[in-house]
């Protein structure tokens, strides 16, 4: 167990250096420079601007450097926010994404699974019907088509919440839950499929006949068994739900990481770029290997080797 | 002919079968139709409307759904019927194009993967992972600020995240399938490894693999509607349903329905594609019948 998770980890760090070299190499092959302007500059300006942000090295040099200065914390400079680092300004961020696919992450869950198991524990029911046409409707309407019609909805026509920004919960409720109706949907689904299949064991069977109250078999017997294969898609969601935060916070003007990276596109910055990329990676395969990782705590039939 | 047929037992072939139980599923023949009927629509567009999809009239700026203008004019007087059914072309296109791409580069890598084995499986699934480990949209958007330039370099973008699925689906495919009797029969036979990938695994790995492809369509749809949403998709004055729906959103209280159409289209062709997708995924895969 010790030693899966450790060769785990050390894998995450190599992906990440791979990720790391890729996106490197990806801006440098970008065409134009972060010294293009309207007007352009004399190349004894251009020299020294690459000197002093270190262009003018040799490029394994450069990668070598960048990180090296990664490890210590520090994403780079940005060519478009020069009074400040990359670092400084996604953590200026940070907050605000965090919030959103923290408050996302907890409706999606919080509506997912009652509702997958609602679906399952009334099959073919009227509720069943229900939740598989939501869980289909919502698993298939871009996220940021959603918060356009909760715009269209709560701003327009009655006026209850404001249209973007950020500050007071209010501000909060329409972006999260236009990020949560993939993930929601998702869950459900496999919560019910899930659910199914436990429901149909030997042993929920063996529970009843033995005169376990319901809401025993219920809880102990199919819910912890159920949501093993749940707990296996949240990590793949926790992902989709920080890529997804790129298009909602631009759609719903948040100050966040998602639209300081698009900000960074306009403008060609390259250190903001590779920063927020780098970063949500490393978010991303972080949070694969505490699923993984979790995985096997809950799951004592997983065996490592 | 009716004599024989009554007493032998009719013929099925596999792909008749999944069709009979393709057109079972409601949902899914709905899906079909919509998409069809979208495609359709699409090329004849220019013969049912007497407006360019870029043709300006600023004497006619953001007038609402009339009859002149079914589904009303933009901030620039253009039809938005016109445009909304041109954007359909462009969606369809990147749909269609990025799954060309996606299985041009995933079918090959994910066969040879699982075929060979051993170092260059590894190899091959290790790059697959690092693909895998950045977050695609982010690594969608930045292919295509390298790429620049026309809507081909869109499929491109997409097309190149897209692949990993795809390729880990076939070499789990041929990794089950070549262990199976019928693969062996064809080794002693004296076919070589790729007559046998070619011939033997991949057609019987097909149902899968469509499966996918369907479910990846309105994936590249979102994509390429998420890169126009935030200004790096599709040149105007091509019409796109995400271009559309951003500029109808900065004017969200003045004239709602300019993002409300493109946003429905948007919802519609994607949930068509879904339910084909269900669709498929039940008819080819009985196992997997709900």
């Amino acid at each position: 167990m010790l030693k899966y998770s450790l060769n785990r980890l050390f894998w995450i760090v190599l992906v990440l250096i791979a990720v790391a070299f890729i996106t490197f190499s990806l801006m440098h092959l970008v065409p134009g420079g972060p010294w293009d302007r309207e007007k352009e500059l004399a190349p004894q300006v251009i020299e020294n601007l690459n000197k002093k942000y270190g262009l003018d090295k040799p490029y394994f040099v450069q990668f070598g450097s960048y990180m090296w200065n990664v490890l210590q914390g520090d994403l780079g400079v940005s060519y478009s926010y020069q009074d400040r680092g990359v670092t400084e300004i996604l953590l200026d961020g940070l907050p605000k994404t965090a919030t959103l696919g923290g408050v996302a992450f907890l409706i999606a869950i919080l509506i997912g699974v009652p509702l997958g198991m609602a679906a399952a524990l009334k099959q073919n029911s009227i509720i069943d019907y229900i939740a598989v046409f939501f869980s289909t409707l919502f698993a298939s309407i871009p996220g940021f088509v959603l918060g356009i019609f909760l715009v269209l909805i709560f701003s327009v026509s009655l006026h209850l919440l404001p249209t973007g920004g950020w500050g007071t919960i209010d501000h909060v409720i329409m972006p999260a839950f236009a990020l949560a109706a993939l993930p929601a949907a998702y869950i459900a689904r496999v919560t019910r499929a899930s659910m199914l299949d436990v429901l149909r064991q030997d042993y929920i069977r063996t529970a009843r006949a033995k005169g376990l109250a319901e809401y025993v078999v219920l809880v102990r017997h199919t819910l912890r068994n159920a949501l093993i294969p749940v707990m296996t898609v949240i990590g793949p969601e926790l992902a989709f739900l920080i890529t997804g935060s790129v298009v909602i916070e631009s759609v719903f003007s948040i100050p966040g990481t998602g639209r300081l990276f698009v900000q960074g596109i306009a403008q060609r910055d390259y250190g903001l770029i590779m920063g927020t990329t780098l970063f949500y990676a490393f978010i991303i395969a972080v949070a694969n290997y505490v699923v993984d990782v979790l995985y096997g705590v809950v799951d004592p039939r997983i065996r490592y080797d | 002919m009716a004599i024989a047929a009554e007493s032998a037992r009719p013929h099925h072939t596999l792909w008749g079968d999944a069709f009979v139980r393709l057109r079972r599923n409601r949902l899914a023949v709905v899906g079909a139709v919509l998409i069809i009927s979208l495609a359709l629509a699409s090329i004849i567009v220019p013969l049912i409307s007497p407006y360019e999809f870029d043709e300006q009239n600023l004497n006619a700026v953001l007038e609402g759904p009339s009859h002149a203008h079914l589904l009303g004019t933009d901030g620039l007087g253009r039809d938005v019927f016109t445009r909304l059914f041109y954007g359909a072309r462009t969606s369809l296109a990147v749909g269609i194009f990025v799954q060309l791409i996606v299985l041009a580069i995933g079918l090959p890598i994910g066969a040879l993967a699982g075929y060979a084995g051993g170092r260059v499986d590894n190899l091959l699934m290790r790059f697959v992972d690092i693909v895998y480990a950045f977050p695609d949209l982010l690594l969608i958007i930045l292919i295509r600020a390298i790429l620049g330039g026309s809507i081909y370099m869109i499929f491109l973008a997409i097309g190149l995240v897209a692949w990993v699925n795809v390729a880990r689906l076939v070499r789990g495919q041929i990794l089950t399938l070549k262990q199976r009797d019928f693969a062996t029969a064809a080794r002693a036979m004296g076919g070589s490894g790729p007559y046998i990938t070619v011939r033997h695994l991949l057609p019987n790995s097909l149902g899968p693999i469509i499966v996918l492809i369907t479910f990846g369509i309105p994936r590249a749809i979102f994509a390429e509607a998420a890169l126009s949403y935030i200004g790096i998709g599709v040149k105007p004055p091509t019409p796109s349903w995400g271009t559309m729906i951003y500029n109808g959103y900065q004017n969200i209280f003045g004239a709602p329905y300019l993002v409300v159409f493109p946003a429905i289209a948007v919802g519609i062709l994607m949930l068509a594609f879904t339910f084909l997708g269900d669709g498929l995924r039940d008819a080819l895969d009985p196992r997997e019948r709900r």
